[in-house]
C-alpha cells in the first residue's frame, strides 16, 4: 500500500501522542522532575490536538486496513484528547504533595490516550483489540497509583482481573465471529451478516460476547459490579480519567461497530441492549440513592449516564450518532468538572481522598465557587436547565421520541426522576451548617494553579453549552462515519 | 427589546445582591427591592402604552402586543422568541408585585445570606416571568425547568422545618422538585413527539408557538399529547391525585417562598394550560373537560376538608390554594368566555389574597415562632391591626363580595353553569366549605381563651404597608375589574374560540 503524506496527516494525532510518552519516558529516565514531565505531557496533548486540523483536512482517509481516520473519528480523538489534558492538568494539582514517584502517572495516561485514539478511529477488530488493551492496560497501573493504600491496591486487581475477564469474552467473541464471516472488518462482518439468510447461532453469540466485553468497559448492568469499588479506590484524576476518556472512546468503537455491521443483524440485538439500557438506568440510580461516598455516587450515576446513552445507541437512526456525541460532551464536560473538585478537595495527598459526602458539609460558606462549580455539576449531571446537561438529556429524548422507543423514554424519565434525589442530596450537603472538624479542604489559592483554572473553564464551558449549545451541534452535525 | 430586559433584570439584579451583600444588608436588599420595581414599573408602562387588542386566535395570523425574536439553535429550529398579550402582561404585573412583597417580607425574617438568599429568590421571578413570555416551547420548558432550582434552595436553605420535626425542609424541598422535574420531563416528551409528529406533515422542524398551532393531529395522538402536559401542569397548579407536594412545600418554605409559590407558580400551571394545553389540543381538551372538571370538583372539596382539618397554619391556607385552584381548572375547562375571564380574576385575586394570607402568617410566625394553630388563640386581645387584616383576607379568600375573589368566582361560576349545570351547582356549595374553613382558621388562631397575657407587638411600617396595599388591590378588583377584563378580553376570546369551536364538533358528533 502506497504510504503518502496524507496518511501521516491523517495519523499525525495518534503518532504526536504516542512520541509524547516516548519523549515523557526519556525525561523520567534523564531526571525526574514533576513540572518538567507535566509540561511535556501538556504540550504534547495540545499539539496533537492542533495537529487533528491537518488530520481533518486529510479525511476521510483509510490508513492500513486497520484505521480510518473520518470526521467522526476526528470528533471523538478531539473529546479524548480534550479529557485527558483535563485530567493531565488534574493529575498535577493531585500529585503536588504524593510521596511517591510522581512522574509515571503521565506516561500512563499518555499511552492509554493512545490506546482511546486508536480505539475511536478503528474499523477493524484487530484495531479494536489493540486499541482496547493499550487504552485499558495502562490504566491498571494507574488504578493502583497510590499501591500503599489499600482500597487503591484492592481496586487496582479488582479492575485487573475484571477487565482481563472483559477482554478475553471480546477476543472469544472476536474469533467466533470470525469463524462465521471470515473477515475481521467492520464492514465485512456488516456485509457477511446480511447476507446470510439464516439465523446464524455463532455469529450471534460471537456478537453476544464481545458485547459482554465491552459492556464490562462501559460498566451496564449486570457487568457493573466493578465500577463503584474501582472509582472509589483509585485516585481522583484516575477516576476522572476512566469515567471520561476511557469510557468515550469505547463508547464511540461500540458505536462504529453497531452502526456499521451488526445493526442489521435485526432486532435481537436492540432487544438485548434495551435490556442492559433500563437495567443499567434503574439499578445504577437505584443504588447511587444509597451511597454516603461522593466518588462511588458518581460511580453509580455513571452507570445509569450510560444507561442513557445506550437509548440513543439503540434508536440508531435519525440524529441518533449526533446525540451520542451532544450527550458524551456534555457528561464528560460534567463528570470531568465534578471530579475536578474532588481533587482539588483531596490535595494535598493525606493518604485517602476527600470523597466522604461528610466531608463537602457546608463547603459553600468556605469555598464559594468551588461549591458553585459542583453545584453546576451536580446540575448538569441531573439536566436541569442553564447547563450542559440539560442540552444532552434533551438530545437523548428527542432521538429517543423520534424512534419511537416509549418504554425506554419512560425509563429514562423515572430514572431522571430518581437521579433527581441524590444529585440534590449532594447539593443540600453542600449548602448545610458548617461542619467544624476538617480533614480535608482545598488549598486558599486553588483559583489561580493550574488544576483550578481548568476547573473553573469547564464550568464556564458547562454554563455555556446549556445556554448556547449551537457550535457544538453544528460541529456534530458535519461529523458523521465515513465522512 | 423590552420583553428580553424583563427577563434580564431579575437575572442580573441577583447576580448583583450576590455580590452586593459585602457591602452590607441594606443595600442587598435594595437591589432587590430595585429590580423587582424595575420590572412592575416596566409592565404597568407597557399597560398604558401597549395595544391589547392583539391576541392569538384561532385562523388567525398570531399577533402580539410585543414581540421579540431572535436566532438561537437554529439546527433544531429553536429561537429566542417571546412574546406579550394581555394575560401575559398581567401575570407579569402580578409577578413584579409579589416580587416586591417578597422581597420585603423576607425583611425581618432572613438574616442569614441575604445575598445567596436574594440571588435565589430573584432567579425564580426571572424564570416566572420567562414562563410567561416563552413562545417556543423549548425555551418555555427550560424555563419552566430553570425556575425549580433556586425554589428548591429557597425551600432547603431557609425554610423551617415542622414543628413536630418529622418534616424536614429538606424532604419538602426534594419532594417539590421531584414532584416537578418528573412531570416536566413527561412534558418534554410530549412537547417532542408534537414537534416531531409536525416534522411529519410539514417537513418543517420547529418549536415555535405559532407554527405549532397549526400541525394536524391523529385524534389519537392529540389525546396523548394533551395528557402529557396536563400531567405536568396538573402537578404544578395542584390537581388533586398529583398535589401532595404543596403542602409540605408551603408549610416549610420561608414567607417569601410561600408568596411566590402560591401567588405566581402556581398560577405559571393555569397560564399554562390556558396558552399551551388548550389551544394546541383543542379536540382533545374538548374530550378531556368532563375529566378536567371532575377532577376540578373533587379539588375544591378534598382541598376545603383537609385545610379544615389542619392544625399548621400555613398548611390550612395551602389546602386552601387547592380548593381555589379547583374553581380555575373548572373555568378554564367550561369553554365560555365569561368563565375563562373569571379564571383571570380568580387567577389575580388568588394571587393577591394568598400572598396576603402567607405574609400575615409569617409575621405571626416572626411573633410566636409556631405555626401551630393549637398554640395560639386569643391573639385578638394581645395584637393590634393584625388579627383584623387576616379576618379581612380570610372573607376575601372564603369570596366576599366586593373582594376581587368574588368576582372571579362568580363569572366562572356563570360562565360554567350553561355547559356544566350540574358541576357547577356542586362546586357552588363548595363555597360554604370555603367560609368553614376560613372562619375556623380565624377562630382557633384569634379568638378563644389567650395562651399568654403579654401583648403582642404589633405590625411595624413595612408590614402594615404591605399587606394594606394587597387589600386596597384586592378591594378595586372587586369593584372595577373592568380595565383587568378588558386587557385580557382578546386573549381568553382567542382560547374560547380554539375550546368553544371544539366543543360544539363534540356536540355535534354526539
Amino acid at each position: 500500500m502506497e504510504f503518502t503524506s496524507q496518511h501521516f496527516n491523517a495519523l499525525l494525532p495518534l503518532l504526536i501522542t504516542s512520541s509524547t510518552a516516548i519523549l515523557v519516558m526519556l525525561a523520567i529516565a534523564w531526571k525526574r522532575s514533576h513540572t518538567i514531565t507535566f509540561f511535556l505531557s501538556v504540550a504534547g496533548l495540545n499539539l496533537a490536538l492542533l495537529s487533528l486540523i491537518p488530520a481533518m483536512q486529510a479525511a476521510p482517509l483509510s490508513v492500513t486496513s486497520l484505521i480510518h481516520v473520518d470526521s467522526f473519528a476526528g470528533f471523538y480523538m478531539a473529546l479524548t484528547l480534550v479529557a485527558t489534558l483535563a485530567c493531565v492538568t488534574l493529575a498535577h494539582a493531585y500529585m503536588e504533595g504524593f510521596p511517591g514517584n510522581r512522574e509515571e502517572l503521565y506516561l500512563l495516561m499518555l499511552l492509554s490516550a493512545a490506546g482511546g485514539l486508536v480505539l475511536v478511529s478503528t474499523q477493524h477488530l484487530a484495531g479494536l483489540f489493540i486499541g482496547l488493551e493499550l487504552l485499558s492496560v495502562p490504566v491498571y497501573g494507574m488504578v493502583a497509583y497510590a499501591f500503599f493504600n489499600k482500597h487503591t491496591l484492592e481496586a487496582g486487581i479488582k479492575y485487573m482481573v475484571l477487565s482481563a475477564v472483559g477482554s478475553a469474552f471480546l477476543l472469544f467473541g472476536m474469533a467466533l465471529l470470525y469463524a462465521d464471516s471470515a473477515s475481521l472488518t467492520f464492514a465485512g462482518i456488516g456485509a457477511s451478516l446480511a447476507s446470510a439468510t439464516a439465523q446464524n447461532t455463532l455469529a450471534h453469540l460471537g456478537i453476544g460476547m464481545m458485547l459482554i466485553g465491552l459492556a464490562f468497559k462501559l460498566s451496564l448492568v449486570p457487568f457493573h459490579l466493578w465500577t463503584p469499588d474501582v472509582y472509589q479506590g483509585a485516585p481522583a484524576p484516575v477516576t476522572a480519567f476512566l469515567v471520561s476518556a476511557s469510557k468515550v472512546a469505547v463508547f464511540a468503537v461500540l458505536l462504529r461497530l453497531y452502526q456499521m455491521s451488526p445493526a442489521t443483524a435485526g432486532g435481537w440485538l436492540a432487544d438485548l441492549l434495551s435490556v442492559l439500557a433500563v437495567a443499567s438506568i434503574l439499578v445504577g440510580n437505584l443504588l447511587a440513592l444509597t451511597q454516603s461516598n461522593l466518588k462511588r455516587l458518581l460511580g453509580y450515576s455513571s452507570i445509569a449516564h450510560f444507561g442513557y446513552l445506550l437509548v440513543a445507541l439503540i434508536a440508531s437512526k435519525g440524529m441518533a450518532t449526533e446525540a451520542i456525541g451532544v450527550y458524551l460532551t456534555t457528561y464528560i464536560v460534567s463528570s470531568l468538572g465534578a471530579f475536578g473538585v474532588i481533587t482539588l478537595m483531596s490535595t494535598p495527598y493525606h493518604g485517602r481522598d476527600a470523597d466522604a459526602l461528610f466531608e463537602y458539609r457546608g463547603l459553600f460558606w468556605r469555598r464559594p465557587y468551588l461549591t458553585a462549580v459542583l453545584t453546576l455539576m451536580m446540575l448538569s449531571l441531573a439536566g436541569i436547565p442553564l447547563t450542559a446537561g440539560f442540552i444532552g438529556k434533551f438530545y437523548i429524548i428527542t432521538v429517543g421520541v423520534q424512534a419511537q422507543l416509549w418504554w425506554l423514554l419512560g425509563t429514562l424519565v423515572l430514572g431522571s426522576a430518581i437521579a433527581v434525589f441524590y444529585y440534590l442530596r449532594v447539593i443540600v450537603t453542600l449548602f448545610m451548617q458548617e461542619h467544624t472538624s476538617l480533614t480535608h479542604d482545598a488549598q486558599h489559592d486553588w483559583g489561580q494553579r493550574a488544576g483550578g483554572i481548568m476547573l473553573l473553564a469547564i464550568a464556564g464551558i458547562t454554563f455555556l453549552l446549556g445556554v448556547y449549545p449551537q457550535p457544538l451541534l453544528q460541529l456534530l452535525q458535519g461529523t458523521g462515519l465515513g465522512n | 427589546m423590552i420583553l428580553p430586559w424583563l427577563i434580564l433584570i431579575p437575572f442580573i439584579g441577583g447576580l448583583i445582591c450576590w455580590r452586593a451583600e459585602r457591602f452590607g444588608e441594606a443595600p442587598t436588599r435594595l437591589v432587590a427591592l430595585l429590580s423587582m420595581s424595575l420590572v412592575l414599573g416596566l409592565s404597568i408602562w407597557l399597560w398604558f402604552t401597549g395595544d391589547f387588542q392583539l391576541a392569538p386566535a384561532p385562523g388567525a395570523d398570531q399577533a402580539w402586543a410585543l414581540e421579540f425574536r431572535s436566532s438561537w439553535i437554529p439546527r433544531l429550529g429553536i429561537s429566542f422568541h417571546l412574546a406579550m398579550d394581555g394575560l401575559s402582561l398581567l401575570m407579569i404585573m402580578l409577578t413584579g408585585l409579589l416580587g416586591i412583597l417578597s422581597v420585603l417580607c423576607s425583611w425581618g425574617e432572613i438574616q442569614m445570606r441575604i445575598g445567596f438568599f436574594h440571588l435565589n429568590l430573584m432567579w425564580i421571578l426571572g424564570g416566572v416571568i420567562g414562563v410567561f413570555l416563552a413562545m417556543d416551547l423549548f425555551l418555555f420548558f427550560f424555563f419552566w425547568e430553570m425556575m425549580l432550582v433556586p425554589m428548591f434552595f429557597l425551600i432547603a436553605l431557609w425554610g423551617h422545618s415542622s414543628s413536630d420535626g418529622k418534616k424536614t425542609r429538606i424532604y419538602a424541598a426534594t419532594k417539590f422538585f421531584i414532584y416537578t422535574q418528573a412531570s416536566g420531563l413527561i412534558m418534554l416528551v410530549a412537547i417532542l413527539a408534537l414537534v416531531f409528529a409536525n416534522y411529519h406533515n410539514t417537513g418543517v422542524f420547529t418549536f415555535d408557538y405559532s407554527s405549532l398551532l397549526k400541525a394536524k393531529l391523529a385524534p389519537e395522538l392529540e389525546y396523548v399529547l394533551m395528557l402529557g402536559f396536563f400531567i405536568a401542569f396538573a402537578v404544578k397548579l395542584p390537581i388533586v391525585p398529583l398535589h401532595s407536594w404543596l403542602p409540605d412545600a408551603h408549610a416549610q418554605a420561608p414567607t417569601a417562598g410561600s408568596v411566590d409559590l402560591a401567588g405566581i407558580l402556581l398560577k405559571t400551571a393555569a397560564y399554562g394550560l390556558l396558552r399551551f394545553a388548550l389551544p394546541l389540543f383543542p379536540n382533545a381538551s374538548a374530550e378531556f373537560a368532563p375529566i378536567a372538571m371532575t377532577l376540578g370538583l373533587i379539588g375544591i372539596f378534598y382541598g376545603a376538608i383537609l385545610s379544615f382539618a389542619q392544625t399548621d397554619i400555613k398548611r390550612l391556607v395551602a389546602y386552601s390554594s387547592v380548593s381555589h385552584m379547583g374553581f380555575i381548572l373548572i373555568g378554564i375547562y367550561a369553554g365560555s368566555q365569561l368563565a375563562l375571564q373569571g379564571v383571570v380574576i380568580q387567577m389575580l385575586a388568588h394571587g393577591l389574597s394568598a400572598a396576603a394570607l402567607f405574609i400575615l402568617c409569617g409575621q405571626l410566625y416572626e411573633r410566636l415562632h409556631t405555626r401551630d394553630m393549637r398554640e395560639m388563640g386569643g391573639i385578638w386581645a394581645r395584637m393590634p391591626y393584625l388579627p383584623a387584616l387576616s379576618l379581612f383576607f380570610a372573607a376575601a379568600s372564603l369570596g366576599l363580595p366586593g373582594t376581587g375573589n368574588f368576582i372571579g368566582e362568580f363569572l366562572i361560576l356563570l360562565g360554567t353553569f350553561q355547559a356544566a349545570p350540574w358541576i357547577t351547582a356542586i362546586a357552588t356549595s363548595g363555597l360554604v366549605f370555603a367560609s368553614v374553613y376560613s372562619l375556623i382558621m380565624i377562630h382557633r388562631a384569634y379568638f378563644g381563651p389567650p395562651r399568654a397575657e403579654h401583648a403582642l407587638a404589633g405590625p411595624d411600617a413595612r408590614e402594615l404597608t404591605m399587606v394594606l396595599g394587597l387589600a386596597v388591590l384586592i378591594i378595586i378588583l372587586g369593584v372595577y375589574p373592568q380595565p383587568v377584563l378588558d386587557t385580557t378580553a382578546a386573549s381568553m376570546h382567542g382560547v374560547q374560540q380554539w375550546l368553544g369551536a371544539a366543543l360544539s364538533q363534540l356536540v355535534m358528533a354526539r
